[in-house]
C-alpha cells in the first residue's frame, strides 16, 4: 500500500525532480520558492546528485546550464525579480538547445511587489521574457499531487525537444500543504537524455535535426569535440552569418514545439457538458474557480469550467472551439489581466470575454468569482457584453 | 643558412611583430600587408618570429633538426 | 617540401582558422599558450572543456578543438562550475577578457574563487572592450583613453590577482603576451593545480586600446609588456617605498604570486563529503 504524506507543493515539486532523474540543481534563495531549493539540498545528496546554491539567479540559471550540456539533468527555482533575472539565459537555453526546468513560484510585482503574496502576474513573461523569437513550454499545477506530476512532464518536455520548460506555479499551490500519495519509481515514465546516432567519423553534426526537428547533441566529455554557443548557428554549432542559417534555426526551433502542440497542450473541463457560460482559469485560481462554479451548478446555472494546465503554447484551437459552444468567457486571474488576452485572442469574437482580475495580495474567495459570473451572464443576457 | 622559415601566407594578417622582434632583420612586411623573408640568409633560427606569432603563420626550424628528422 | 607544423595545431579546429582577430591583437598568443600548457600537462581533448564568455577573447573557445561552449557576457564561470560538479572528471578550462569577468562577471569571479571549484580561468587582459569598439573597462588604467573616456579613464582599475587571492583562489599567477612561455607555465602550473587556478595574461589590443593610447605598434605593446613587468621574486625584493614608485611608474609584477600550501579542499571533494554524510555515496 502506497504511504501518504501531507506535503507542500514546492516539496512535491523536489520530489517530483528527483523522481524524473534529476540530478543537478543551482539556486538562490527567494520567498515563495526556497523550500524547493532546501528540499533539493536534503534531496539531491541523498540520490549522489548536487545542489549548489550560487551567489545569485543568473549565475545559478548559468550552472544547470553548464551541468545540462556535461550530461545531468537539471532544474532551479525562483519567483518573480529572480526570474527577471534569469531571463537572457533561458533565451540562450533556448537558442543553444539546452534541456532544462525553471521553476517560476510566483509574487505580487512588479519589482519587489508585495512579498510574498500570491499572484499569477508571470505569465507573459514566461512567454516573452526573454529577447527574440523563441518558444516557451509551460505547464501550471493546481494541486500537491500535480506539481509531482508536472514536474516530472517539465522534466521529459525538456529532455524531449531539448529546451527550456517552465513550471509556473503559484504561491497558493507552492505553500498549500495536502495529503498525497506519490507514485512508485516504476510508475513514473523518464525520457532519457537524447543520444548522437552517429559518429564524428560518420559525420555527426550536433545541432542537425532528427526527425522530431530536435538536435541530438552530444554530451560534453564524450569525444564529439562539440561547439556550443548562443549565436544562431548552423547544424555544425558554430555562428554563421547568414539570412539563411538564421531564417531557418529560428524557424525550427519554433517548429520542433509547434509540431508536438496539440499532446503538450493539455486542459481540464469541469461542469462543461451543457454549460452556457465558462469559467477559464489556471494554478490555485482554479482551485476557488471550481469552488465557485459548483457552487453555482447547485443553484442551477449553467456554468463550467476550463482549466488550463498547459499555459505554453497557448490552448487556441480549445478556446476557440469553446467560444463558439457558450454565450460568454470569464477569465479569472490574479493579475490585471494577461491571459484574458490571450483568450480574446484566441475566442475570435465569438462570444465576448471578460476579465476577472486580482492584485490586492489576496487569493480569491469563491463568493468574488461567484459575483463576477452573475455579472457577466447579467450584461450578455441584458446584451450589455 | 642555418634554418628553413615556413610562412603560413593565409595566416598572416601583417602585423609586423615578428619582423620587429626579429634580431637579424630577416622578415619585413610586403606591400601587400603579408611577412616576407627578405634575408632568409642572416636567420639564426632563434624563432623569437614563431614565438610572439598570434597567427601561427611562421615556423622556423634549424636546418640540422630538419635534415635529422628526415634522414 | 612538407609543410613543418606544429605538434600544438591538433588542438585547433584546422577549419576555423584563420581567427577573426586584428592583425597584431595578443589573444591568438594566448590561445596558443593555452593549447601548449594544455600539451605539456598531457590532458586529452575528449576531456577537456573550453568555456568562455562574450568578448573577442571568448571567441578562443570556437577554435580549439575540444568540447567547447561560448556562453552568455559576464557567465562563463558559473556555466564552468555546473560542467565541473556534474563531471568530475573533466578538465574545465574558462577563457574570459577583463570586462567578461571583472565588470559583469565580476560577481561570478569572486564566488568562483571563493568556492574554490576545480577549474583553470585564464583572463585574457586587454585593458578595454575590444568586441564593441573599444570602450573602457574595469582594467582600463587610469587615465588611459577609451570612447567612453574620451578625456581619460577617472575610474580605478581592478587588480584582478589581487582580487582572486583575496577571494580565495588558490593558485594566482600574472604573465604576458610578450612572455609566452613564461605565460605557458603560468598556464600549465594553473591546470596542475587542484581548486580554483586563476591567471592573468597581459595581451596587446592595438585596435581599441593601443591606437588611442600612443602605442605606435603592436610590437611596440608587447615591448611594454617587456619594459614594465617585473619577475615576481625580483619584486618581492622591493622594498615597499620601491613598490610604491613601481607601481607609479605603471611597472607591475609577473609570475607565480599566490599558491596555497593546499590545506582548502576544491568544492567537488568537499561535496563528496556531503554525498556520503547523506547517504548517496555510489549513487
Amino acid at each position: 500500500m502506497k504511504k501518504a504524506r501531507l506535503m507542500q507543493g514546492n516539496e512535491a515539486c523536489a520530489e517530483g525532480a528527483i523522481a524524473a532523474g534529476v540530478r543537478f540543481f543551482a539556486g538562490y534563495p527567494i520567498t515563495p520558492s526556497t523550500e524547493i531549493a532546501e528540499a533539493m539540498a536534503k534531496l539531491l545528496p541523498q540520490h549522489g546528485g548536487k545542489f549548489v546554491q550560487m551567489e545569485d539567479e543568473i549565475a545559478s540559471m548559468g550552472a544547470i546550464l553548464g551541468a545540462a550540456m556535461a550530461g545531468d539533468k537539471v532544474m532551479d527555482a525562483t519567483s518573480g525579480p529572480g526570474f527577471s533575472l534569469k531571463q537572457e539565459l533561458i533565451g540562450y537555453a533556448a537558442c543553444a538547445e539546452i534541456p532544462c526546468v525553471l521553476v517560476d513560484v510566483q509574487r505580487v510585482g512588479p519589482s519587489t511587489g508585495q512579498p510574498t503574496a500570491p499572484s499569477q502576474g508571470d505569465v507573459m513573461q514566461v512567454r516573452w521574457g526573454t529577447h527574440g523569437d523563441h518558444p516557451m513550454i509551460s505547464l501550471c499545477p493546481w494541486s500537491v499531487r500535480e506539481t509531482f506530476d508536472l514536474t516530472v512532464q517539465a522534466v521529459n518536455y525538456a529532455e524531449r525537444f531539448r529546451t527550456p520548460v517552465i513550471l509556473l506555479m503559484d504561491e497558493m499551490v507552492g505553500h498549500l500543504r495536502e495529503r498525497v500519495e506519490l507514485p512508485e519509481p516504476e510508475e513514473i515514465q523518464v525520457y532519457p537524455r537524447r543520444k548522437p546516432k552517429k559518429t564524428r567519423a560518420e559525420g555527426y553534426q550536433p545541432f542537425e535535426p532528427d526527425e522530431d526537428l530536435v538536435p541530438n547533441v552530444a554530451d560534453f566529455g564524450q569525444g564529439y569535440h562539440i561547439h556550443v554557443t548562443g549565436l544562431i548557428h548552423d547544424d555544425t554549432g558554430f555562428p554563421v552569418g547568414s539570412p539563411t542559417v538564421t531564417e531557418k534555426a529560428i524557424k525550427r526551433l519554433h517548429e520542433k514545439i509547434d509540431r508536438a502542440a496539440d499532446e503538450i497542450i493539455r486542459t481540464e473541463s469541469y461542469f462543461m457538458e451543457d454549460a452556457e457560460y465558462a469559467v477559464v482559469a489556471f494554478g490555485g485560481t482554479a482551485r476557488t474557480a471550481y469552488e465557485a462554479v459548483k457552487n453555482m451548478r447547485e443553484q442551477g446555472m449553467k456554468v463550467g469550467l476550463l482549466r488550463l494546465v498547459t499555459i505554453w503554447p497557448f490552448a487556441d484551437k480549445v478556446i476557440e472551439d469553446l467560444a463558439r459552444k457558450v454565450k460568454g468567457i470569464m477569465v479569472a486571474e490574479l493579475n490585471y489581466g494577461q491571459v484574458v488576452h490571450e483568450v480574446r485572442r484566441a475566442a475570435q469574437g465569438a462570444c465576448p470575454v471578460v476579465l476577472c482580475g486580482k492584485y490586492n495580495m489576496k487569493s480569491f474567495e469563491p463568493v468574488e468569482i461567484e459575483a463576477e459570473i452573475e455579472k457577466m451572464v447579467m450584461d450578455v443576457e441584458g446584451g450589455r457584453a | 643558412m642555418q634554418s628553413v622559415i615556413t610562412v603560413k601566407e593565409a595566416r598572416c594578417k601583417g602585423c609586423g611583430i615578428c619582423a620587429e622582434f626579429c634580431p637579424k632583420g630577416v622578415l619585413e612586411v610586403s606591400e601587400l600587408g603579408k611577412i616576407q623573408v627578405a634575408r632568409e640568409e642572416d636567420c639564426i633560427a632563434c624563432g623569437q618570429c614563431e614565438l610572439r606569432c598570434p597567427d601561427y603563420a611562421i615556423f622556423v626550424d634549424k636546418l640540422a633538426e630538419v635534415k635529422g628528422a628526415r634522414a | 617540401m612538407a609543410e613543418l607544423t606544429r605538434s600544438y595545431e591538433k588542438y585547433f579546429r584546422q577549419n576555423r582558422l584563420p581567427h577573426l582577430w586584428c592583425p597584431g591583437c595578443g589573444n591568438g598568443i594566448v590561445m596558443k599558450a593555452i593549447v601548449q600548457a594544455i600539451e605539456k600537462k598531457g590532458l586529452t581533448q575528449d576531456n577537456t572543456v573550453i568555456v568562455s564568455g562574450i568578448g573577442c577573447s571568448s571567441r578562443a573557445s570556437g577554435y580549439m578543438d575540444f568540447d567547447t561552449i561560448h556562453t552568455a557576457h559576464g557567465r562563463a564561470i558559473p556555466f564552468a562550475t555546473g560542467i565541473k560538479l556534474s563531471r568530475p572528471d573533466l578538465n574545465v578550462v574558462v577563457i574570459t577578457g577583463d570586462g567578461d569577468c571583472t565588470a559583469i562577471g565580476g560577481n561570478h569571479f569572486i564566488h568562483g574563487c571563493r568556492r574554490n571549484v576545480d577549474l583553470t580561468v585564464v583572463l585574457f587582459n586587454n585593458n578595454i572592450y575590444g568586441m564593441t569598439g573599444g570602450q573602457a573597462s574595469p582594467m582600463t588604467p587610469l587615465g588611459g583613453k577609451a570612447t567612453t573616456a574620451p578625456y581619460g579613464s577617472v575610474d580605478r582599475t581592478f587588480d584582478a590577482c589581487a582580487l582572486a587571492e583575496a577571494a580565495g583562489a588558490t593558485y594566482v599567477a600574472r604573465s604576458t603576451a610578450f612572455h609566452v612561455q613564461h605565460l605557458t607555465d603560468m598556464i600549465a602550473q594553473g591546470l596542475g593545480s587542484k581548486g580554483f587556478s586563476f591567471i592573468e595574461a597581459m595581451v596587446q589590443c592595438p585596435t581599441a586600446f593601443g591606437r588611442r593610447n600612443k602605442f605606435k605598434s603592436p610590437a611596440e605593446m608587447l615591448k611594454w609588456m617587456r619594459d614594465h613587468s617585473i619577475m615576481k621574486a625580483a619584486w618581492d625584493k622591493l622594498d615597499d617605498m620601491k613598490k610604491g614608485e613601481a607601481a607609479g611608474a605603471g611597472k607591475f609584477p609577473i609570475g607565480l604570486l599566490y599558491a596555497s600550501s593546499g590545506g582548502e579542499l576544491d568544492y567537488d571533494a568537499a561535496y563528496d563529503q556531503v554525498i556520503e554524510r547523506a547517504g548517496g555515496a555510489g549513487k
